[in-house]
């Protein structure tokens, strides 16, 4: 990076935290620090739901995932269409309407406190949790591929997240998003047209030959992490959970001028979350292409822990695997001209069997390249050799100009602010009403204290993230571990939320107990895969076991339960 | 007999003007749904397509 980078990373940076402060520094109404002004408008809360849902991640780790394998990842978000207008239909008018700022004050009103609090404790763990991987995800590798120290990387993101989300609240985070996401797509969008411009004629076809390109599988296999039908039924449970009943996502709709603009902002939301996310994972299948065809491409894109290793004993070793790289590299790109010649040719013959050769060049380079990993391991176990998140940052390094760089840089960091704003905001607010609030009910009548508990709960969550980023370690790609604790703690309590919405006769008590088994069931499941692989099933299937569990379970306990005296005069 | 117990609460009823989605083309909410719906469909079809053209 050179000036004109750090100018534009910056200017930019600085430029909307500091707007965002600045407009919103007299906040001091509750309802406006929390939901926002009443003035919101759907294009905000669209681009609001949108920003607060992908993270830095989103942008780093994708494409580096359909790199490797490909665009199945995008059948993740079959789902969240269907989500979205189960929310706009069911849950957000009731929101509404009850006037309630967070969502877990709703089972308060609808079950009993000990249900409502379950609900804040599991949203505030699971988030709390993820607030902090927000936060690393992105100072890991910015960190890793520019030599800026991780803590102070981490620590400067967390800052001004916290600045900016403390002063203004919701309505700060509303406003810095819109011109967050403005910088995420221009910068995107530039990153795109330039790899487009910098492959060759034929990229396209041979991402899809090199099956990159396979974005619906309509196998019934529930080992396979990605499918059509995991897709479709735990994305729809994993986004029904996200968007209807995590804080971070409910208070970015609620707050509108009129329930009218939040339902809007999530259409908005339903119908292009799909092509934004394929618009990332292509990029990342067309970045295969792109450096399948350039004279040389790392055998290990973390090229940091790959030279670090170079200059110990594991040197000649390491060395001897690049070799053996950059020769089956040139095969490979051989191949490749080869196979596209033929596609030209148009002779099937020919083209089959160039095509088998360069999908066995692919083969002995994806072959190597575990042989890289395992090298690394065998000379570090803690080295880390997931390194598909540094191939979308490694190609913004080198291939982009000045001051294209500096704006790809601030994307990352936009993007990494944007959500943590959104989680900060929402934490806060949680702490602040239902645990501070709801323990000290008096206190609930003074606004401006109810204002500056708000504002030191946001802050605490910050700190929170700060310190769990400073001192957690992770290896597991990125976006998967977001989601997979999410699947974790979410199945529970949209099984909660469920029971609330449709099974009218179900009190407290039973959903209460349920809850607890359904996150046990999980939990357990989860854990079983761990100590037993063969058993394994993909994560997003544990969205519908613990929800579907916790709705039977809860019907099961009421039928033997006492009903309350209330329901029982009523 | 037991009694068919009643929700711990009521929600309050939508007003009408919650209805109205405002816009053109869409005088009900049914509407956009089913149009965010149908959307959802033909970018499945589409991906489906274009998983197999370049397979």
């Amino acid at each position: 990076m050179n000036a004109i980078d750090w100018w534009v990373l910056l200017g930019t940076m600085l430029g909307i935290a500091a707007y965002g402060t600045w407009r919103t520094r007299h906040t001091d109404s509750l309802n406006t620090y929390l939901k926002g002004n009443h003035t919101t408008k759907w294009g905000t809360i669209g681009l609001s739901v949108m920003a607060t849902q992908a993270s830095t991640i989103t942008y780093l780790s994708l494409p580096g995932q359909a790199y490797e394998s490909g665009m199945a990842f995008i059948q993740n978000y079959f789902g969240l269409p269907l989500a979205l207008i189960i929310v706009c239909a069911v849950f957000l008018p009731i929101y509404r309407r009850l006037g309630v700022y967070t969502a877990y004050e709703y089972l308060g009103k609808r079950f009993d406190r000990k249900t409502r609090l379950l609900g804040a404790v599991l949203f505030l763990l699971q988030r709390g949790i993820q607030a902090g991987i927000t936060i690393y995800a992105p100072a890991i590798i910015l960190a890793t591929v520019l030599g800026w120290p991780l803590e102070l990387t981490i620590v400067f993101t967390g800052l001004l997240a916290i600045v900016y989300t403390v002063t203004g609240g919701s309505a700060a985070v509303n406003l810095t998003q819109k011109w967050q996401m403005a910088v995420i797509f221009g910068g995107m969008l530039t990153a795109f047209f330039v790899l487009l411009w910098k492959l060759p004629p034929s990229a396209v076809a041979m991402a899809g030959a090199m099956g990159k390109l396979q974005a619906v599988d309509f196998t019934p296999d529930l080992d396979r992490r990605y499918t059509f039908w995991s897709g479709i039924f735990g994305g729809l449970f994993l986004s029904l959970s996200y968007f209807g009943t995590d804080q971070s996502q409910v208070q970015r709709y609620i707050g509108g001028a009129a329930l009218r603009e939040g339902r809007l902002g999530l259409m908005f939301n339903a119908l292009f979350k799909i092509p934004m996310q394929f618009f990332i994972v292509m990029l990342g299948a067309l970045l295969f292409v792109f450096y399948a065809f350039q004279p040389s491409t790392p055998v290990f894109f973390n090229q940091a822990e790959w030279q670090r290793h170079m200059s110990g004993a594991a040197g000649p070793g390491l060395r001897a695997l690049e070799a053996k790289h950059t020769g089956l590299h040139a095969q490979r790109a051989a191949a490749a001209h080869a196979w596209a010649d033929a596609r030209q040719g148009g002779d099937p013959l020919v083209e089959a069997s160039t095509r088998a050769a360069l999908s066995e060049a692919q083969r002995k380079i994806e072959g190597v390249r575990k042989e890289a990993k395992a090298a690394l391991l065998a000379v570090d176990p803690r080295a880390k050799t997931k390194d598909s998140d540094y191939v979308f940052i490694t190609f913004i390094l080198t291939q982009l100009p000045h001051g294209l760089i500096g704006l790809l840089i601030a994307v990352m960091f936009a993007s990494a602010l944007s959500s943590k704003a959104g989680e900060l905001n929402a934490l806060g607010t949680t702490s602040t009403i239902d645990l501070w609030r709801h323990f000290r009910p008096l206190a609930a009548q003074d606004e401006k204290r109810n204002v500056r508990n708000a504002k030191w709960f946001t802050a605490f969550w910050g700190f929170f993230a700060i310190g769990f980023a400073l001192f957690v370690r992770l290896a597991e790609n990125l976006i998967e571990y977001l989601n997979i604790v999410a699947s974790i703690f979410y199945p529970a309590l949209l099984g909660v939320f469920v029971v609330a919405f449709f099974i009218k006769h179900v009190e407290g008590t039973a959903v209460f107990w349920a809850a607890i088994v359904a996150q046990a069931l999980v939990v357990g499941i989860y854990a079983l895969g761990k100590f037993f692989p063969a058993h394994e099933i993909g994560y997003l299937w544990l969205n519908p076991i613990g929800c579907v569990a916790c709705v039977l379970v809860s019907v099961v306990l009421q039928s033997v339960l006492p009903l309350r005296p209330a329901a029982r005069t009523s | 007999m037991k009694r068919k117990p009643e929700p711990a609460s009521q929600e309050p009823p939508a007003s009408p003007e919650d209805e109205i989605p405002g816009v053109p083309g869409f005088s009900t909410w049914r509407g956009v749904y089913l149009f965010v719906l149908g959307a959802f469909l033909c970018m499945v079809a589409a991906l489906a397509i274009f998983s197999r053209l370049y397979s």
